[in-house]
């Protein structure tokens, strides 16, 4: 896989499905997408950048352990159910702010949050496991 | 889009009342384990932290889980429907006097490991995710025995499943991965039969929801019902290693550390067995009637097979391994024997169980420590250098078999009535010969038990060294326990072993608790009730 093609052309193709996979995410609350399968897109741009540049570059791009990641998305998810607590409502209700932008109105809710962390853990389990088979260690 | 306002009216279909937030207890310790085991995954590099997080998240736990019983207690059954849908749409978290009181004594005894093994690792030793993992088994625990949604209680099971996985590899020794494998093959053969179950139940009733599959059953197909029935009980039977399907438990729980051993012995099991008790008692009544005798033959098997398996052990973790398959053959004993005792019984005895067999797996553990051998033809001499042991492993054992005045023996009194009751004997007339075998196998699974326990006890404790040795010296190979062990291993044994005994002295509460449960589960209008149906109750 090591060829200079590739390698020239993966920084490209990782930048584009790391964008694409936030689009996916955010427009998955009313049409086909979402967080889990945003997260994936991103583990595979991860595991794509893993094998043209080598794990440990990788690790140092994305800074944070892959495995928090993924437990930082279990901890914002389960905030985002506890919100309702204040309103008066049981576990998971969703509220909704919406967000007057003059030319258009933006939504914002606790499903997304939610979702957000859905992401996050499909992403930092996805790449956790990909960067472990790819590296020599095969150390998580 | 998102900005539409709904212009229907949806009272029929979501919540519309306020919901108060001390209503939050039954999901707050789910939520908790959750989110504890979420924030220990990210520190599980700081050094020093997380054994402190882990034990005060357990604690919130603990809090929560009181404060729900309590509650339960005043009013009966309580509910509550996630994200403001009406059941049987949205997913209900319903406890009643059981789930409350099985989720309270899984933390407590979680709590006390979490101490516990504060002597075994080295500080800062969490870079593994050993808190993680054992937060996210709780977690599992705690929703199974929390949630009033069928396939809600597969998620759980799943959750657990992979806990324990991560849990019982944890070290990474050859033998672990041998035991990970029966283990995990067996149990994800087990959950996945329970998933057919599931599906083949939502394709005959429609819903999920365990209230309205109370209400919807009778109506269905009674010889499909029975069929998904037995379904059920193959897939919890396997999960709570009842007699034809056991094999998997001596041969895995013996191999992680003793701590991990003592979690799963507390805990896994008797998940599997509350949620055959909630499936055939509650859920499909008239399903466990038609299998009656298939349930009182697994009972009896497993009463009378697992002492005997402890008797022809020698491995001290295998040996008590089977003592915790005799403790399921009680509990289904008491779902064979459905009146108030039985049930009440059965319920009294996974408390007992989850307590008493945690806390022997815990001796084991020390004890192991304190020889340096797993085998116990390779230990003996500890009366004469480690006396408190001694004392902490007869009391369980005699707790295990059910020796007045501890513990294991108020359940098995229950149970017994039960069988007495059912089997005619006293009023004469037509005699039920398979109460009276249940009643037989209580009575011999006593007496093996106490036979192998006395036994264990004897080579362990008594004897004054190895086998083969005919020194009456005390044995010169024994390590005295450091003193981190002895505070924090020692010192949460004891706790534990000091709840059974209290418990085992006062056993009026429980027997008050365990009727009330029993009486809900027997006749579950006040847990339907609970539940609050879209439609009303009918």
């Amino acid at each position: 896989m090591n060829t200079v093609i590739f390698r020239t052309i993966a920084p490209l193709i990782v930048s584009i499905m790391l964008v694409f996979s936030v689009y996916v995410c955010l427009r998955g609350h009313n049409e086909p997408g979402g967080g889990f399968i945003g997260g994936l897109i991103a583990a595979s741009a991860i595991a794509i950048f893993g094998m043209s540049s080598g794990v440990e570059r990788v690790r140092a791009a994305i800074r944070v352990d892959p495995l928090s990641i993924a437990g930082f998305g279990v901890f914002i998810a389960g905030l985002s159910g506890l919100m309702s607590l204040f309103t008066g409502s049981p576990f998971l209700t969703s509220i909704w702010l919406y967000l007057d932008l003059g030319e258009t109105v933006l939504p914002l809710s606790t499903p997304m949050i939610f979702d957000i962390g859905v992401y996050l853990v499909v992403f930092g389990t996805i790449s956790a496991i990909a960067l472990a088979l790819e590296g020599e260690g095969g150390d998580i | 889009m998102a900005t539409a306002t709904p212009s229907v009216d949806l009272s029929e279909a979501m919540i519309t009342t306020v919901t108060p937030a001390a209503d939050w207890v039954i999901v707050l310790p789910l939520v908790l384990a959750l989110m504890g085991a979420a924030l220990l995954l990210m520190l599980r590099q700081k050094r020093g932290i997380a054994p402190i997080v882990a034990m005060l998240a357990v604690a919130g736990i603990i809090a929560c889980e009181v404060m729900l019983l309590a509650k339960v207690l005043q009013v009966g059954p309580v509910s509550m429907t996630m994200g403001k849908w009406l059941p049987p749409f949205g997913i209900s978290f319903t406890a009643d006097i059981f789930g409350a009181g099985f989720a309270l004594a899984a933390s407590i005894v979680t709590l006390i490991l979490l101490v516990y093994v504060q002597g075994e690792r080295e500080p800062g030793d969490g870079s593994d995710g050993f808190y993680s993992l054992v937060l996210l088994l709780l977690a599992g625990v705690t929703g199974s025995f929390l949630t009033g949604d069928l396939f809600n209680l597969y998620v759980w099971f799943e959750v657990m499943l992979i806990a324990s996985f991560g849990l019982i590899v944890i070290g990474g020794q050859p033998i672990q991965l041998d035991g990970a494998i029966k283990y995990g093959f067996l149990n994800f053969l087990a959950t996945s039969f329970f998933l057919l179950s599931l599906g083949l139940t939502y394709g005959l009733l429609g819903t999920l929801n365990m209230a309205d599959i109370i209400l919807v059953a009778p109506s269905a197909n009674p010889a499909a019902m029975a069929g998904v029935a037995g379904l059920l009980l193959l897939a919890f039977g396997m999960k709570a290693a009842a007699f034809p399907v056991n094999a998997w438990l001596p041969a895995s729980y013996h191999t992680p550390p003793a701590a991990v051993s003592a979690l799963f012995a507390g805990l896994l099991t008797k998940v599997g067995v509350y949620a055959m008790m909630r499936a055939l008692v509650v859920l499909l009544p008239a399903s466990r009637d038609l299998l009656e005798p298939l349930l009182a033959s697994i009972a009896i098997a497993s009463l009378l097979i697992a002492p005997l398996g402890a008797i022809a052990e020698t491995n001290l973790r295998r040996a008590l391994g089977f003592f915790v398959i005799g403790g399921i053959g009680a509990v289904i004993a008491g779902i064979a024997l459905p009146s108030l005792h039985g049930i009440g019984g059965a319920g009294f005895y996974i408390l007992h169980a989850i307590l008493t067999m945690t806390a022997l797996y815990l001796v084991a553990g020390l004890i192991e420590r304190l020889t340096g051998q797993t085998d116990s033809r390779r230990m003996g001499g500890i009366y004469a250098a480690h006396t408190p042991i001694s004392i902490l492993f007869f009391v369980l054992m005699l707790a295990a078999a059910g020796v007045p005045p501890f513990l294991g023996f108020w359940p098995k009194l229950l149970l017994l009535e039960a069988g007495l009751a059912q089997s005619g004997l006293r009023e004469g007339g037509a005699v039920d010969y398979l109460s009276l075998a249940i009643v037989v196998a209580l009575l011999a699974n006593a007496v093996l038990t106490l036979i192998a326990g006395s036994r264990l006890w004897a080579h362990i404790f008594w004897r004054a060294g190895p086998e083969g040795e005919l020194s009456e010296h005390r044995s010169g190979k024994l390590q005295p326990l450091s003193l981190r062990e002895a505070r924090f291993g020692l010192g949460a044994t004891t706790v534990l072993v000091a709840i059974v005994v209290l418990a085992g002295l006062m056993p009026e509460d429980l027997f008050t608790a365990a009727r009330m449960g029993a009486g809900d589960m027997i006749d579950p209008s006040r847990y339907i009730a609970a539940f609050g149906l879209a439609g009303g109750t009918p």
